[in-house]
């Protein structure tokens, strides 16, 4: 193939893995935006979302558009709850302090690993796409299902934008994040919010899992890419700011995509991660981070 | 109304309040004199709830706040304005307000009688808090805690760092809110601007309520000033 054509396909998965980046990475940051906590099990919420998908497409047997559509709703939703039920039981219990925290959510990615590799398996599984079409180019003919993902995602992610800008309950939340003490001074059930972002930071991974199912398999150690992709993206878009989030997504997915292609996947991280150690140096806040003194 | 009896407060292990009392009645201004750590800050935010008491009790019109956690707090009606503003100052001025009147449920009306106390806010209403001057910030912290239609406002330093004729506006405003049958608690460092509108002071040593006087008899006890607040007569 010529380098065109290549460089058109490797962008088009760049932009898939970014698609699915950004909404994993704008749950990391929406958790450490508002509550101030770094949640290393972030991808294991991504990696349950992956296998309770393929359980609840396979409890709909020659309809996977249906299986896949009831994924779709349930495993967020699933995750939602158990994400609900860690709050309760560890991060308030903690009284979400930062450092505290970080040492309860390694203790989760490692709980929530094991009880997936005991209930569901060391096997990858696949999820049948709901709908299985191709975009023929004039070079390659391209799946139509990953073209749904980026849009989908997209959609997510204005959803979040909305929900964030335009509505009382991202009010509360943006006013809780400049401010927890004042917020309850005006009345803001801080627990109760950072119990509700907490769910919907889990809940972004868990149906950017479903979403990216059917192409990747679920696999009960698939939420370590994610993970340390999350936190290069947070970190070089700048820790909270959902706006650096999204835009570092897109720079790293692309490059990943388009690296992976045309190099190896290992370069690509490689390269990932001396970006990230090069923010560090020269702009510690991250490109779109609200610098302090 | 407002009763606080025999509170202790503490930061970790360390006491910040010890048996403080005081108590305010509608359209009262008490003002909380003492110097710096003396407790004067921590007695406002455990009204609010936002520190713990220990022991001791506060309690509105007969309901006891200290059982409640920190948000039912301004839900009953206290309006408080921290030292420093602690606006959201990413969010707007709308924003900031909005904030102010989904505490008790109010809306337009409650939002437009602030804003008419506060006409420089209404020209402000879609720009970031935090890039308004010193005085506009002061004003949309007091404007805030109004949108709660409050019947007891904290003021925590409301002049510190303003400019004279924002001062009197300030306290035009709180004179104003005496007459509406709002009760104030001020804590105040400047003493003459506090002694012209305050109705009682209430003097503050080392985390206790030491004295209570009429506003007009402190001006006739300086020794009282100089001891806790080391200022000379006024």
């Amino acid at each position: 193939m010529e380098f065109g054509p290549h460089l058109l396909l490797a962008s088009l998965e760049g932009a898939v893995a970014a698609a699915v980046l950004a909404l994993t990475a704008l749950g990391l940051s929406l958790v450490f935006g508002v509550m101030r906590v770094v949640n290393v099990a972030h991808g294991e919420f991504f990696m349950l979302g992956a296998v309770l998908a393929w359980w609840f497409a396979n409890l709909v047997v020659g309809n996977p558009a249906l299986g896949f559509i009831i994924a779709l709703v349930g495993a967020p939703l699933v995750v939602g709850v158990m994400a609900l039920i860690a709050d309760r039981l560890v991060l308030r219990r903690l009284h979400y302090d930062p450092e505290a925290t970080i040492v309860a959510t390694i203790g989760m990615l490692y709980i929530l690993q094991q009880l997936a590799l005991t209930f569901y398996g060391p096997d990858a599984r696949p999820v049948v796409a709901p709908i299985n079409f191709r975009v023929n180019f004039p070079w390659f003919g391209y799946s139509g299902y990953k073209f749904i993902v980026i849009a989908a995602a997209v959609v997510l992610m204005l959803g979040v934008w909305l929900l964030l800008a335009r509505t009382k309950i991202g009010l509360i939340m943006r006013a809780t994040q400049y401010d927890r003490e004042m917020a309850q001074a005006f009345g803001i059930p801080v627990q109760r919010v950072y119990a509700g972002v907490f769910a919907l930071g889990a809940m972004l991974a868990a149906v950017a899992a479903v979403l990216i199912v059917p192409i990747q398999q679920a696999h009960y150690l698939m939420g370590q890419d994610p993970l340390l992709l999350s936190f290069i993206v947070v970190i070089i878009g700048g820790l909270g700011s959902l706006r650096g989030t999204v835009v570092a997504a897109i720079f790293i997915g692309m490059s990943d995509g388009i690296i992976s292609v045309f190099f190896s996947p290992t370069l690509a991280k490689i390269l990932a991660t001396l970006l990230v150690a090069m923010v560090l140096v020269y702009r510690p806040a991250g490109l779109f981070g609200a610098r302090t003194a | 109304m407002l009763d606080v009896r025999e509170i202790d407060c503490f930061y970790g292990d360390v006491q910040v309040l010890r048996g403080l009392s005081l108590h305010v009645q509608p359209g009262e201004i008490l003002c909380l004199l003492g110097r710096n750590g003396a407790g004067k800050t921590t007695t406002l935010k455990a009204i609010m709830g936002l520190v713990r008491v220990r022991a001791g009790t506060i309690s509105l019109d007969g309901r006891a706040l200290s059982d409640m956690t920190a948000p039912e707090v301004p839900r009953l009606g206290l309006g408080y304005v921290p030292q420093g503003r602690r606006l959201f100052a990413e969010l707007t001025v709308a924003e900031n307000l909005e904030i102010g009147l989904m505490t008790r449920g109010h809306g337009a009306e409650t939002r437009d009688r602030t804003l008419g106390l506060f006409p420089v806010l209404r020209e402000r209403l879609n720009q970031r808090a935090g890039t308004l001057s010193g005085g506009e910030q002061q004003m949309l912290a007091m404007a805030r805690a109004l949108c709660l239609d409050p019947s007891v406002l904290l003021l925590d330093e409301p002049t510190e760092g303003l400019m004279p004729s924002m001062i009197g506006r300030i306290r035009d405003v709180v004179v104003s809110l005496r007459e509406a049958g709002v009760a104030t608690i001020l804590v105040e460092q400047r003493v003459d601007a506090v002694l012209s509108i305050a109705d009682r002071v209430c003097f503050i040593e080392s985390g206790r309520s030491r004295e209570t006087l009429a506003a007009e008899a402190v001006r006739d006890r300086p020794d009282l000033l100089q001891r806790y607040v080391g200022v000379g007569a006024v």
